[in-house]
C-alpha cells in the first residue's frame, strides 16, 4: 500500500469514527491529515473525491442527490488545484533565485577584499555591511611601496545586483590605475570618465578617495558628492567635518575634481563613511550626524577596528538589527 | 509612506507636484511620470517638491536620468521648493552646481 492509499484509510477510519462519536480526537487527526496531504502535494479536488468514496464505503445507500452534490463541489475545487500547483511552482522558482543571489553575494564578497594592509603609522579599520545580501558599498585599500596609503569608500546607488555588478567596473578601473603617483583628483576624473560610459542613466556612484602619505605626513583627499566625513583633531581634542566638493560619478564625462590636504599628527583620526551610517533611524526620525561623533569617542581609545565594530554594534541595537541602508565606516588613526 | 504626483500641463511649461517620500520603492513612479515630460524641445518642466519630505538616493538617480534626458532633448529641468533635508542631499552630491535649483525652504514636514 503507498502513502496515498494509506492516507486514504486513514481518512475513510477517521470519518467514520467521527460520525459516530462526533469525538474531538477524530478532528485533531484530520488536522494531522491535512498536514499530510500538503506536505505530499494532494490537490483539493483529490480530497473532495477521498471524501465521496469515503462516504460511498460508510454509506453505502448514500442518497443520490448528495452524491451529485459532491460531483458539484469536486469541479468546484479544481481551480484551486491549479492555483495550488502554481503556487508549488513560483516557491521552487524563488529557491533557485534565491541560491543564485546567494552566489553572486558570495562572489561579490571577494571583490570586497577583507585584508587590510598592516601600516606603521596607521592604524586602520574598515567595516562594511550590507542591508541585503547584495552590498552597494564599496572600499578598497592599497598600500605604496612608499608606505604610503590609498583608500577609497564609495556608494554605487541602485540597489541590489545591478549595483553590485557596477562594483566590478570600479574595483577593475582602480587596479588598473597607478594610483601611488597619481593625485586624488586625476583619479577620481579617470574613474569618472569610465563609470558615465557604463552605467544606466538613473545609476551613480558616490566616492571619497585619499591618500596618506608619510614623507610629508599630509592626507591628500578627493570627494565625489560622497557623504563628508570627519577629522578628529587630537590637540583641539574636536572634530570637524571633512570639507571637499566635487560631482557624483557618472553625470557628466567632463567633471574635474580638487585634491584637499591636512597635516595630520599623532592621535589625530580621519572617519570614513557611507550614508548608510548617517541615515540610521530611531523609530522614525532621523539621527543627527553628531550622534556619530558621540559613539564614536566613547570607544575612540581602543585600536581603529575595534572602533568601527563597536560604532557598528551600537547601531545595529538602535535600529533593532535591521540595517535599512549598506553600512561602511572607516577610521584612520595615526599612531606614531 | 506614498508618493503623490500631479502634472500640471501648460503652454511650453510643465509642472510636476510631488508629496511625499521619494525612495527605492515610489521612485519607479516618478520616473514613470517625470522621463516623458523631458522629452519635449524647448520646454521648462518645473518639479515642486515642497511637500517631499524625504528622497534618498535613488530618488536623486530619476532627477539625474532626467537631467541627463533634458540634455538631450533641449528641454530645461528646474526644481523648486526644495525642504532643507532633500537639499543637502543635492548639495553633497554637487548636484546643486550643475541643475537648476530655485528657493529652498525650510523642514517643514520634519
Amino acid at each position: 500500500m503507498d502513502t496515498k492509499d494509506l492516507d486514504a484509510r486513514n481518512y475513510t477510519e477517521l470519518l467514520k469514527g467521527y460520525v459516530k462519536t462526533r469525538d474531538e480526537r477524530a478532528l485533531y487527526g484530520a488536522e494531522q491529515i491535512s498536514k499530510t496531504f500538503i506536505k505530499n502535494n494532494i490537490l483539493p479536488e483529490e480530497i473532495v473525491n477521498l471524501h465521496i468514496q469515503a462516504l460511498l464505503e460508510i454509506y453505502p445507500e448514500l442518497h443520490d442527490k448528495i452524491q451529485s452534490s459532491m460531483n458539484f463541489l469536486l469541479e468546484a475545487m479544481i481551480s484551486y488545484g491549479l492555483a495550488h500547483q502554481e503556487y508549488q511552482i513560483l516557491r521552487e522558482k524563488q529557491f533557485e533565485i534565491k541560491s543564485e543571489i546567494h552566489v553572486a553575494a558570495r562572489m561579490q564578497k571577494m571583490l570586497l577584499q577583507s585584508n587590510i594592509p598592516k601600516l606603521e603609522d596607521i592604524d586602520l579599520g574598515i567595516i562594511s555591511v550590507p542591508a541585503n545580501q547584495m552590498n552597494g558599498d564599496y572600499h578598497h585599500v592599497v598600500k605604496g611601496k612608499d608606505g604610503s596609503i590609498s583608500i577609497a569608500i564609495a556608494d554605487i546607488i541602485g540597489k541590489g545586483i545591478p549595483a553590485a555588478l557596477s562594483m566590478s567596473m570600479i574595483k577593475y578601473a582602480l587596479d588598473s590605475f597607478p594610483e601611488n603617483i597619481m593625485s586624488t583628483d586625476a583619479i577620481l576624473a579617470s574613474l569618472n570618465r569610465v563609470v558615465e560610459r557604463n552605467i544606466d542613466p538613473s545609476m551613480f556612484i558616490t566616492m571619497f578617495y585619499a591618500q596618506y602619505k608619510p614623507d610629508t605626513g599630509k592626507f591628500y583627499y578627493s570627494s565625489a558628492g560622497h557623504e563628508p566625513g570627519f577629522f578628529y583633531h587630537s590637540k583641539e581634542n574636536s572634530f570637524t567635518e571633512i570639507e571637499a566638493k566635487g560631482l557624483v560619478l557618472g553625470v557628466n564625462p567632463d567633471t574635474t575634481y580638487l585634491q584637499y590636504e591636512q597635516e595630520i599628527v599623532k592621535g589625530d583620526m580621519i572617519i570614513l563613511l557611507t550614508d548608510g551610517v548617517t541615515e540610521c533611524r530611531k523609530g522614525e526620525q532621523f539621527i543627527e550626524r553628531e550622534e556619530v561623533l558621540e559613539v564614536i569617542r566613547t570607544f575612540m581609545h581602543l585600536p581603529a577596528q575595534e572602533i568601527v565594530n563597536q560604532v557598528y554594534r551600537y547601531f545595529e541595537r538602535l535600529q533593532n538589527f535591521q540595517l535599512r541602508d549598506d553600512f561602511t565606516l572607516a577610521i584612520l588613526k595615526k599612531v606614531v | 509612506m506614498n508618493l503623490q504626483i500631479q502634472i500640471n500641463e501648460q503652454e511650453n511649461k510643465s509642472i510636476i507636484h510631488l508629496s511625499g517620500e521619494i525612495d527605492v520603492y515610489t521612485a519607479p513612479k516618478l520616473k514613470e511620470a517625470l522621463l516623458p515630460l523631458t522629452k519635449e524641445k524647448d520646454t521648462i518642466i518645473e518639479a515642486n517638491l515642497e511637500h517631499v519630505s524625504y528622497m534618498d538616493s535613488t530618488g536623486l538617480g530619476v532627477f539625474i536620468n532626467a537631467l541627463k534626458l533634458s540634455k538631450e532633448y533641449e528641454s530645461k529641468l528646474r526644481l523648486v521648493n526644495l525642504q532643507e533635508r532633500v537639499f543637502r542631499l543635492f548639495q553633497i552630491t554637487g548636484l546643486h552646481e550643475i541643475m537648476d535649483i530655485h528657493s529652498t525652504i525650510r523642514g517643514v514636514d520634519g
